[in-house]
């Protein structure tokens, strides 16, 4: 089934059998290794890419339901790998293996985002107003991405030490 | 040349506390964390060769005879090439070290989940397919497949008795007598086993997610009917290992065999539900232990008696009680371990083997004992400490326990703890804090690495892996430091059997094995510059490629016209039979538990271990973290549950299987206690890996008892369990 998706800003016309998950198509058509099978069950966050800015695990979503859409993976959050959150990954060690590592940045690139928006969590304090970036709502927000290895202290600073003063406001995002 | 090192007699010259170029011991970037972050480091699925085809293991739905009904038929489907049954396709993973093939054979299942057959095909999605087109039928002989239906085996080499401990037991001012379960539990690698195999006629080329390639190599050449020489595996990324890649897994073997049958390149990847069945769990244990003491809390008897399970063909068996031969003096002892054969997965090393679930263990009873006497639990850890190993006499050779607990104590602030239990509330929450000590025995494995110097800098080389433990790091720290090269000019290239062999990545060895060869062949170097300035080693600095010999100041530059090479071999030696040789911590928790619904939350975390020199404080650290949280992980959630029936494994994923996730855990706090162990090598650093999970779970129920009255001794503490200690306990 042809399908167009663009992904990192490439536009890519793929024919593709209707049972490859995004996540596939990613890893196995287009060469993007970066985003991780963990569980192929939507259980670990290993495959978070961002689809049209939003966060999703690929391993949940067939390819061809992407046709048009807009996809960030790990390899497209910066020409060079070394953008704030990647530099901050390394300085505060957030990553032992690193099989988690990609889906723990496009989480953390979304969540930022998230938060400057104000859409509340779980644990936020007021649906309405601002969100404040504590340690519990990044927790919460980061939930969805096991690390085995467990470098979720390193994980924390390192989004934290991205995010400085610690709220974004939804103006400031606009 | 190579610089041979026997490890026989201790380093008591501390010369990586004289090298003058500050990258040794110190916080530096792991080389390899740059490729992650930018989602460029290839593991073992990630590579693409020309006519990949796609393999899908088949599991056994029961144990016994496996028939394939309708193997042609899917044989048949567009685009499979191949339903393979194959005879030396192996029934689990290889052993840590095993060194030759494991049990083969897949026309029958010995345990459910078992792999029966690969199916081959063009695309993932038709493999996949296909092998769930596969009708598998098994004819189902029943098997024992709980402990309680076997007599366990009882080997003459793992029970041990000195004194009289049962007249101990019974005379004893103060007998703690309790027995305490673990669950089965599992490594949960977040990269799931896989290969990717290539067959050029001659020689087998395999990519795969393994720990220990000198051993894997063997064991996948014997397994499919190769001389060793024919295969090389490669490993540069390892995505987690935790002992569950040890030794050759089943998506090697088998896609090893189909590449070499079809001729073309085969990959294979368990899919994480074959994770949890295929490799090796934990066993779950029951701990009998017994604590004979007099009543200011001084032990004169202590035993431990522990069950596990195994499979009928399998020779490993979790070493329980490996921590207490060594933990605490006490001249009456008895320690045991009965081995019960049933048809459950595999189980094998799952992150330090033994002290992981034998240690918690015994320090919820040490912490029982504490209640007991009125006895501070920090001050009747002091109390017990050995002054030589309690069974063979043999002198500690560093032994840093006080230092750890006063240490921790101070930094976590234990001493303003009331010591009854039940005393602070905070809504629905009852708080408290808990401690334990940490043990773990210390391994050196033989390794091999070579070093190439040249005007452009070092390259470092072994087959060693890193599976996030910071080998990459640490092996260019120790090149950079000792031949005085800034780090951006040492790489380090691993995780290929046509380097040296290293140690491998498993039971803490890593960094005191592989990564003294690789101070060894530094040395080889170093000697070489010396050679060629005309002075002795010991007189020469190297820094900032400057090589300095007396007065005389040369640029490393024009020193390397031409490359030198070093190569460094480390072998245990004597210092295991002179000296008794372990990692030694402790950990301090404080949780919160809900009056309400049992639920527990762990609010902060300290850890404090001695394991000789630390090489980089950075990937130290991370590596405690790792541990400690697989402490609240046992302590909290961690439980792979067998159906009692068939034992199969029930929970097999990560929905059903809770390992911790961000929001369990807290700030962790880590501090190193001072330490060079000399007989440790000629860097006097230990393993680091393992020893932050021993006892870590410990800490946790301890202080759910502090916080609530509750004693908890079936792990883990789920909130139902919690609730029901409470109401035991009179809450």
């Amino acid at each position: 089934m042809n399908t167009n998706l663009t992904v990192n800003g490439r536009p890519h016309a793929l024919d593709l059998d209707t049972r490859v998950t995004l996540l596939d198509a990613l890893r196995d058509q287009l060469k993007l290794t970066g985003s991780k099978k963990g569980c192929d069950h939507g259980q670990c966050g290993a495959c978070t890419v961002l689809v049209n800015g939003q966060r999703i695990n690929a391993c949940l979503s067939l390819a061809v339901m992407h046709d048009g859409d807009e996809i960030t993976t790990v390899e497209g959050l910066s020409s060079d790998g070394r953008s704030p959150l990647q530099a901050a990954f390394v300085r505060h060690d957030g990553m032992q293996c690193g099989y988690c590592t990609p889906g723990q940045l496009c989480s953390a690139t979304a969540v930022l985002d998230e938060i400057a928006r104000g859409w509340p969590s779980h644990v936020s304090a007021d649906l309405e107003g601002p969100v404040e970036l504590t340690r519990e709502e990044l927790a919460e927000r980061m939930s969805g991405n096991i690390c085995r290895c467990s470098c979720y202290p390193g994980i924390s600073k390192a989004i934290l030490s991205v995010a400085e003063d610690g709220t974004v406001h939804r103006e400031a995002a606009e | 040349m190579t610089l041979d090192l026997k490890l026989d007699t201790p380093f008591e010259d501390h010369r990586a506390d004289q090298l003058p170029q500050g990258i040794l011991g110190h916080e530096q970037d792991r080389p390899d964390g740059w490729l992650k972050v930018a989602g460029r480091a290839t593991y073992a699925a990630e590579t693409d060769p020309d006519g990949l085809l796609h393999g899908v293991l088949v599991r056994a739905p029961a144990t016994g005879t496996v028939m394939l009904s309708n193997l042609a038929e899917v044989e048949a489907m567009p685009g499979v090439r191949k339903v393979m049954s194959h005879p030396k396709m192996i029934r689990n993973a290889a052993q840590g070290t095993a060194n030759k093939a494991p049990v083969q054979g897949v026309d029958h299942a010995d345990y459910v989940g078992q792999p029966i057959a690969l199916v081959v095909a063009e695309t993932f999605e038709t493999a996949t397919h296909a092998a769930h087109a596969l009708i598998v039928s098994v004819d189902g002989v029943v098997k024992p497949a709980t402990p309680d239906e076997v007599t366990p085996e009882q080997p003459d080499d793992k029970q041990t008795i000195l004194g009289d401990p049962d007249i101990t037991f019974a005379d004893a001012d103060v007998l703690i007598d309790e027995t305490y379960t673990t669950p089965a539990m599992v490594s949960a690698a977040m990269e799931p086993h896989a290969a990717t195999a290539d067959w050029d006629g001659d020689t087998l080329t395999l990519r795969g997610a393994l720990q220990m390639l000198k051993f894997n190599k063997n064991e996948l050449a014997d397994s499919v009917g190769l001389p060793s020489e024919k295969v090389r595996l490669l490993a540069p990324y390892v995505g987690g290992g935790f002992g569950s890649k040890l030794g050759i897994s089943a998506d090697c073997v088998a896609a090893a065999l189909a590449a070499m049958e079809l001729g073309q390149p085969v990959r294979v990847v368990q899919h994480r539900r074959q994770v949890f069945e295929v490799n090796t769990r934990r066993s779950e244990t029951r701990q009998h232990i017994r604590l004979a003491a007099s009543k200011d809390g001084k032990l004169v008897g202590l035993g431990h008696e522990a069950l596990v399970s195994q499979l009928p063909e399998e020779d490993f068996s979790e070493p329980v009680i490996q921590g207490s031969h060594f933990a605490y003096a006490a001249a009456n002892r008895k320690l045991g371990l009965e081995i019960a054969r049933i048809h459950r997965p595999a189980a094998g090393s799952v992150r330090a083997p033994g002290e992981s679930v034998g240690v918690t263990a015994f320090e919820i009873a040490m912490d029982e004992l504490a209640v007991a006497t009125g006895v501070d639990p920090v001050e009747l850890r002091l109390k017990n400490i050995p002054d030589k190993d309690p069974e063979s006499g043999k002198p500690f050779s560093s032994h840093r326990l006080e230092s750890a607990l006063k240490q921790g104590a101070e930094a976590f602030g234990w001493g303003s703890r009331p010591d009854k239990p039940r005393q602070h509330r905070d809504g629905e929450w009852w708080t408290g804090t808990g401690m334990s000590a940490a043990f773990r025995v210390n391994m050196v494995i033989e390794a091999e690495a070579r070093i190439v110097l040249s005007e452009s800098g070092a390259t470092v080389q072994s087959d060693m892996t890193d599976i996030g433990t910071g080998s990459y790091a640490i092996f260019q720290q120790i090149a950079a430091e000792l031949l005085g090269q800034p780090m951006d000019q040492v790489t380090v290239e691993l995780g290929d059997t046509r380097f040296p062999p290293g140690s491998g990545s498993g039971g803490s060895f890593g960094a005191a094995s592989t990564g003294t060869a690789v101070w060894l062949a530094a040395m080889e170097i170093r000697q070489q510059i010396a050679d060629r300035l005309g002075c002795a080693e010991g007189d020469l600095t190297l820094q900032d490629g400057i090589a300095t010999c007396g007065n005389t100041r040369t640029s490393l530059g024009d020193l390397l016209s031409d490359e030198i090479t070093g190569h460094g071999h480390v072998e245990p030696g004597d210092a295991f039979e002179k000296v008794r040789q372990a990692t030694f911590g402790a950990h301090f928790a404080e949780v919160a538990v809900s009056d309400v619904t049992g639920e527990v939350r762990v609010r902060r975390m300290l850890g404090s271990f001695a394991c000789g020199r630390i090489l980089n404080p950075r990937t130290a650290r991370s590596q405690c973290h790792g541990g400690m949280t697989w402490g609240i992980g046992m302590a909290l959630t961690e439980e792979l549950t067998h159906d009692r029936r068939d034992g199969h494994i029930v929970n097999r994923d990560l929905a059903g299987y809770h390992v911790p996730v961000n929001a369990d855990v807290p700030d962790l706090e880590v501090l190193f206690v001072d330490e060079r162990d000399d007989w440790a090598g000629p860097m006097q650093a230990k393993g680091i890996g393992e020893l932050g999970i021993c006892g870590a779970g410990a800490a946790i129920i301890n202080a759910i008892h502090h916080a609530t009255g509750a004693r908890i001794r079936d792990l883990p503490a789920t909130p139902d369990k919690v609730i029901a200690a409470m109401t035991k306990a009179g809450y």
